[in-house]
């Protein structure tokens, strides 16, 4: 059973499985686990971060397709729920239009620059996909009549998902483990939820028949077709579906975060981190990205206050409390992945499991 | 003599200036194997890569089975009946050998679109490959990785690969290149084999001269992208026009290399 619904591609790794379990555990039960907003934000980004860094193991993994437009098509999905709840007014008819119109959206804008691009040479793709994902960005915000420009737009969810709707009062007073049943919690696990249904139809995808393929592709382009794929059909098809599941992620990550704007959906920092993610935890494995996304997410949320608490702890140390001041949490973060990624070339997931 | 399964019409390819393939006009008849010949830069590749459409002709048609295939991309070619072996290995190195095959049969049976069910579910297709691999010997390292395969058996899954497409034309472009002796010998007797078993179309672009003259039912002889002479193997390697394409590269090395 567990091996249906993983797609027969398991861990294959004691450690892997160990470490993949926790994360599984620690995010279906991070409100009752690690109560307080900022563990619950955090668990929930690292939800949605992991379903949108899965979508582009699928396209540069699984396809060896360098794209650089991935935020823009999480982007896409996050605007499209924003803006039909302004103007839809709020309600789940809206959000599930919005993510429906996000998804369609994408596909469509990937099959586009598939079309044009991904025909001639990998590096014009790559070229392609920047410029398309910057001209979006500026349009977005220049035309700030529509999408609140730099400000971004913040919106209404439906009243179930406000911390103002209390649920099982009578039933379990209203608590359960100390944890408010309110919209919030609700709103987590429709994240979560959705995260794993996403991702685990992003697994499904890589191990069907069509994810061999992309993997032909990614080891020999030209031998792939000499077999009798047409690689450009697999390659625009790669493409819009990895495009459409990122369109889903960022409607979740609307919802989540009842607002959006260009800084958190569309900017090339964003990119930045999903390469990074995927770089860690190890292409073309998928779980690559459960591992790379938690790890990034913690160590962007926890590391400056684990170096506050250490330098308090160390007392005045000359040059190493000046390293170790938490204003320096960047560089640690710098360096933490530099040695990650030297010690671990293949990948955390890519180190655990050496066999093919 | 029975209706040709693959044709040229005044193929021609232009790289600038220079004419790689000159209008070369042939037939290829079904159970029969046809070695190609020439010196080096004679465009034997070139003319192997018109017909199974890694480049373009500039002018000039390819007929596979009565259709026009000259404008097909690669893969469409490869549907329509086409099998390619090609002179440098050219495997996924980083997927097993099973794996190898196995992409083979499921491109063949039309299931790369397939978004939902998974590979592994595709026991049929799985069962095939490995009865493929077990014909050329390569069952026992079925789940290594290519790369880590020694030469051999990388030329050895190359036609096994070939075998897989199941083609109406099989081509070879030099076989057994960097073998050792007991190494191109398998592969030959495996191109005997098919040829025995199956009424295919074989064109096998080849050098040494007594592998020729074993396998071959004709010779085409390719000089400066011309095709020179055309016929069966003791007539054509008398000519003197063969003789001729064949000076400056030691003719003596070439007859019996």
């Amino acid at each position: 059973m567990i091996q249906k619904i993983l797609s027969y591609d398991t861990p294959r790794s004691i450690a892997l499985s160990m470490l993949l379990l926790c994360i599984f555990a620690g995010l279906a039960l991070a409100p009752f686990l690690f109560p307080g907003v900022r563990t619950v934000d955090t668990a929930a980004r690292i939800c949605i971060f992991i379903v949108l860094v899965a979508s582009y193991d699928l396209l540069l993994g699984y396809g060896g397709i360098v794209s650089f437009a991935h935020t823009m098509f999480f982007g896409v999905g996050a605007y499209s729920v924003a803006l039909t709840s302004l103007h839809l007014g709020r309600g789940f008819d809206a959000l599930i239009l919005g993510a429906a119109i996000g998804a369609v959206l994408a596909t469509c804008l990937a099959a586009a620059i598939g079309l044009f691009s991904l025909r001639v040479r990998a590096i014009f793709f790559a070229m392609i996909t920047l410029a398309v994902a910057s001209a979006l960005a500026v349009l977005v915000s220049q035309f700030s009549d529509l999408t609140g420009g730099e400000d971004g737009l913040t919106f209404k969810l439906p009243r179930e998902l406000g911390p103002a709707f209390k649920f099982g009062q009578t039933l379990f007073d209203g608590t359960v483990f100390g944890v408010k049943l309110n919209g919030k919690l609700l709103t987590y696990y429709l994240v979560f939820g959705t995260s794993l249904v996403l991702f685990l139809i992003t697994l499904r995808l890589v191990n069907a028949p069509f994810g061999r393929v992309l993997q032909a592709i990614r080891e020999n382009e030209f031998r792939a077709e000499a077999i009798g794929y047409r690689v450009v059909h697999y390659k625009i098809a790669a493409t819009c579906l990895s495009a459409a599941i990122a369109s889903c992620a960022g409607a979740l990550y609307a919802i989540w975060l009842r607002y959006v704007g260009p800084s958190t959906t569309l900017s090339l920092e964003l990119m930045i981190d999903i390469l990074l993610i995927l770089v860690i935890g190890g292409m073309g494995t998928i779980y690559g990205a459960v591992i790379g996304a938690t790890l990034f997410l913690l160590t962007e949320n926890y590391l400056q206050a684990a170096m506050g608490r250490l330098t308090s702890g160390i007392g005045d140390i000359p040059v190493v409390s000046a390293l170790l001041s938490p204003d320096r949490w960047l560089l640690w973060m710098g360096i933490l992945f530099i040695v990650s990624v030297y010690c671990f070339p293949k990948g955390i997931v890519g180190h655990f499991r050496k066999d093919p | 003599m029975s209706i040709p399964l693959l044709s040229t019409t005044d193929l021609t390819v232009r790289f600038g200036g220079h004419i790689a393939v000159d209008n070369v006009t042939t037939q290829f008849h079904p159970g029969e194997l046809t070695a190609i010949v020439g010196p080096n830069g004679a465009g034997k590749t070139t003319f192997f890569n018109l017909i199974s459409g890694q480049i373009r002709a500039s002018s000039g048609q390819v007929v596979l089975n009565g259709q026009d295939i000259s404008r097909l991309p690669v893969s469409a070619r490869t549907k329509a009946g086409l099998g390619r072996a090609f002179q440098l290995t050219n495997l996924f190195p980083d997927l097993t050998v099973l794996e190898n095959i196995r992409l083979v049969v499921q491109a063949k049976a039309n299931k790369g679109f397939n978004l939902w069910s998974t590979a592994v579910a595709l026991t049929d297709i799985t069962a095939k490959a490995q009865t493929i691999l077990a014909q050329v010997r390569l069952e026992h390292v079925a789940k290594q990785p290519v790369s880590e395969l020694p030469h051999g058996d990388q030329r050895k899954l190359e036609v096994a690969i070939l075998i897989a497409l199941e083609p109406k034309v099989f081509m070879f472009d030099e076989p057994t290149a960097g073998m050792s002796l007991d190494e191109a010998d398998t592969i030959l007797d495996l191109i005997a084999d098919l040829k025995a078993r199956t009424e295919c179309t074989v064109l096998l672009v080849e050098h040494k001269m007594d592998v020729i003259r074993t396998l071959a039912d004709r010779i085409v002889v390719l000089h400066n992208g011309q095709l020179v002479a055309d016929g069966p193997p003791a007539e054509v390697m008398a000519s003197a026009i063969v003789q001729e394409a064949y000076l400056g590269l030691s003719p003596e090395d070439q007859m019996h290399g």
